[in-house]
């Protein structure tokens, strides 16, 4: 009975919680003004934000209409839309990077399906990036574009796709080797992780721009490489910590039941303890994700044109399009605030089939 | 197993030091020399610039445009006679000059002044200035002022933290005037504060005021005073120790402002090839001498004009009262017409 009770009180009928709410919030004389004021100033602030994007703002024409108007400035983002998506990417070259984007968001798509976790899909983490690069850089295949010309929406992803995916490779010795017995490698993988993690990103991209080709006069480093680099090393730092806490929530029983049955180191880690481990940190694995994709920004202050940065350049045009600042930050947010929306209720979905299967 | 003892440990530490103040002492003596020969190499000159429009910013195609990248485009048809073997990269302003120094551009247009400091403490080499900026004062044209001497009393805007605030408190010492300043920390909020009526006037690198007045709601009601306040000489710049390179920077910007002189356009340099003056002859390469003796193409300066302009058609093209931006060339006229830009002689 008392079960009963509480099932109910977890989840009551849509019409009632209003009900409930409502009582909780008018409770007390205070109580209503403060719920009044906190609504009031919601919907002024509703109401701002909808005459800025839909009343005020100018939905056709030109440049001179955008002057006029007070508000957003849409023609804007139509007119800019080549730039802020794909940067300065040699315009008669677009379907390189358009392909790219579209074999990019296929392989993302693809892993958010648990059906369809298997071996074919790592290997597609290590393809697809390999193959987006020799299509935008035409090697092999047509025109060369250097990497300095890609930009937008798809050198984001792949800037993302390549740091996570070469992290992994990465950061798994790294995890096992600060777990080892051997007290050299041991201290080697503690020294590594806690380097790298105790410095923000932001030095990370500079000392792999600027530093290291001063040890190494006369060597022209690629921009692209160097910012992979020290991507790579980041996120696999963060990462070794993350698998690291999977494998140590494993009961002992786990390794000592497969040593018994003869089974080695390797095999042990290999079938017994990291496909346990991995599946128990998916949901850090994909908080790490969206932390890693919204930092990909900075890479811009080393030189590359990202998604934000190529968005920035459009909207440096302000005497051509009065107001198209804020409109062009707006665009920017929405896209990332989508993603990252989309990835978080994502997370959440497979946390709950996780723990239904009996794997949480 | 050998024990670590204190001492072997700082020694192993003052070895490691050292080995990287070596390592940092070769980079910079290798460094000699070799700009060029790493461009014709690598067959792309690599430029690095800013995002302000009508100077540097890539246009909705994703093609460069602006006032610095013709510089650049110049430079490649002096290197290459190919305007389009240049790469531009954006950097936010604190990362231009270490860029520069660890040789990841061979040229900064992206409109660095030309101090003392930069010159010997940085080790900057500075090309021919490209264009003169400095302190300006934006008014609201029903003032009714005309000079910034006429300013008295008057509400002006500054941004926090910049030297423009030291300059405009000296300017109106020596004008004998008064005027009180409004501090503004938020670039976008420094606008507002004059169409907002805030402010009387706004005070800032005369470039800055002109690229806000144009994307104000009503740019004609204001006005950018004729006073510069302070010196801000917009200069490619490039790493010490290559002078084949800082020649050819050089004299590439020369090019442009001499054909500007003799009014030779891109649209008029082929009929100059007929000119008698034997100086055009020279400049045209019509008379190869030239450049065999300097070891370029001898119609490097025709291939210059031809492909990219003079001096006058790049700021018009870019800057001009053609644009929105509507600049005065003010000092970036010729020194024949009052301004600074004067060209050594092609000889």
């Amino acid at each position: 009975m008392t079960i009963l009770l509480e099932d109910a009180r977890l989840a009551p009928p849509k019409a009632e919680r209003w009900r409930a709410a409502a009582a909780d919030l008018f409770s007390s004389p205070v109580n209503a003004v403060v719920t009044v004021v906190v609504a009031g100033l919601i919907a002024a602030a509703l109401w701002r934000f909808a005459r800025w994007a839909v009343v005020d703002a100018a939905w056709s024409g030109g440049a001179e209409t955008c002057r006029q108007r007070s508000g957003a400035c849409w023609p804007f983002v139509a007119s800019n839309a080549q730039l802020m998506v794909f940067g300065v990417y040699p315009q008669d070259l677009l379907w390189r990077p358009a392909v790219s984007l579209a074999l990019m968001a296929g392989v993302i798509a693809a892993s958010m399906i648990p059906r369809l976790w298997s071996a074919t899909l790592a290997l597609a983490w290590g393809l697809v990036p390999a193959a987006v690069c020799i299509l935008l850089s035409g090697t092999f295949f047509g025109r060369p574009v250097s990497t300095n010309e890609w930009g937008g929406l798809p050198l984001t992803l792949l800037v993302w796709m390549i740091a996570f995916a070469g992290a992994f490779v990465v950061a798994i010795p790294l995890a096992l080797a600060r777990r080892s017995n051997m007290g050299g490698l041991r201290t080697a993988a503690i020294i590594v992780i806690e380097l790298v993690r105790g410095v923000p990103m932001l030095v990370a991209l500079y000392v792999s721009r600027f530093i290291v080709p001063m040890t190494a006069p006369g060597l022209e480093i690629n921009l692209f490489v160097s910012v992979e680099t020290a991507l790579i090393l980041f996120v696999a730092s963060y990462l070794a910590e993350i698998v690291r806490a999977g494998l140590q929530a494993l009961p002992r029983g786990q390794t000592e039941a497969a040593n018994a049955l003869g089974l080695g180191y390797w095999r042990t880690t290999q079938l017994i303890l990291l496909p346990q481990a991995l599946r128990a940190v998916i949901p850090a694995l994909v908080n790490l994700g969206i932390g890693v994709l919204l930092s990909t920004p900075l890479v811009a202050v080393i030189g590359m044109t990202d998604f934000l940065s190529a968005v920035r350049e459009a909207a440096s045009h302000e005497q051509d399009w009065p107001g198209c600042y804020t409109t062009a930050y707006f665009v920017a947010g929405l896209v990332f605030f989508s993603i990252c929306f989309i990835a978080s209720r994502y997370s959440r979905w497979l946390e709950r089939r996780l723990r239904a299967a009996g794997h949480g | 197993m050998t024990k670590q003892t204190p001492i072997r440990r700082a020694a192993g530490v003052a070895l490691a030091i050292a080995a990287l103040a070596g390592g940092f002492g070769a980079a910079t003596s290798a460094e000699a020399g070799p700009t060029v020969d790493q461009i014709k190499q690598r067959g792309v000159i690599n430029v690095g610039v800013g995002t302000q429009a009508g100077f540097f910013a890539p246009d909705a195609n994703g093609k460069w445009q602006g006032f610095f990248i013709d510089f650049g485009r110049a430079l490649a048809v002096t290197v290459f006679n190919d305007p389009d073997k240049v790469q531009f990269t954006n950097t936010s302003p604190q990362q231009r000059l270490p860029a520069l120094q660890a040789g990841q551009f061979d040229v900064l247009l992206s409109g660095v002044t030309e101090t003392i400091l930069r010159a010997f403490k940085l080790n900057f080499n500075f090309g021919p200035v490209v264009f003169y900026d400095g302190q300006g004062i934006l008014v609201k044209k029903s003032l009714g002022v005309t000079k910034g001497s006429d300013l008295d009393g008057a509400t002006i805007g500054v941004q926090s933290g910049t030297t423009g605030e030291l300059n405009i408190a000296d300017f109106f010492k020596k004008s004998g005037k008064t005027y009180k300043p409004v501090v503004i920390e938020d670039t976008n909020a420094f606008s507002q504060a004059l169409l907002s009526g805030r402010a009387d006037a706004l005070t800032q690198d005369s470039s800055d005021l002109a690229l806000r007045r144009a994307a104000f709601p009503n740019p004609d009601d204001y006005v950018l005073l004729p006073e510069r306040l302070s010196k801000e000489p917009l200069a490619p710049a490039i790493r010490w120790g290559d002078d084949q390179w800082l020649q050819i920077v050089n004299w590439t910007v020369y090019a442009t402002i001499q054909a500007e002189e003799w009014g030779i356009t891109s649209e008029n340099v082929d009929s100059f090839l007929k000119s008698d003056d034997p100086a055009i002859k020279r400049f045209l390469g019509v008379d190869p001498s030239l450049g065999e003796a300097i070891g370029l193409d001898p119609k490097f300066a025709y291939n210059i004009v031809k492909k990219v302009g003079n001096y006058g058609e790049i700021f018009e093209r870019n800057l001009g009262k053609s644009t929105k931006i509507g600049f005065d060339r003010g000092l970036n006229r010729l020194w024949t017409q009052g301004g600074l830009l004067y060209s050594p002689p092609f000889r």
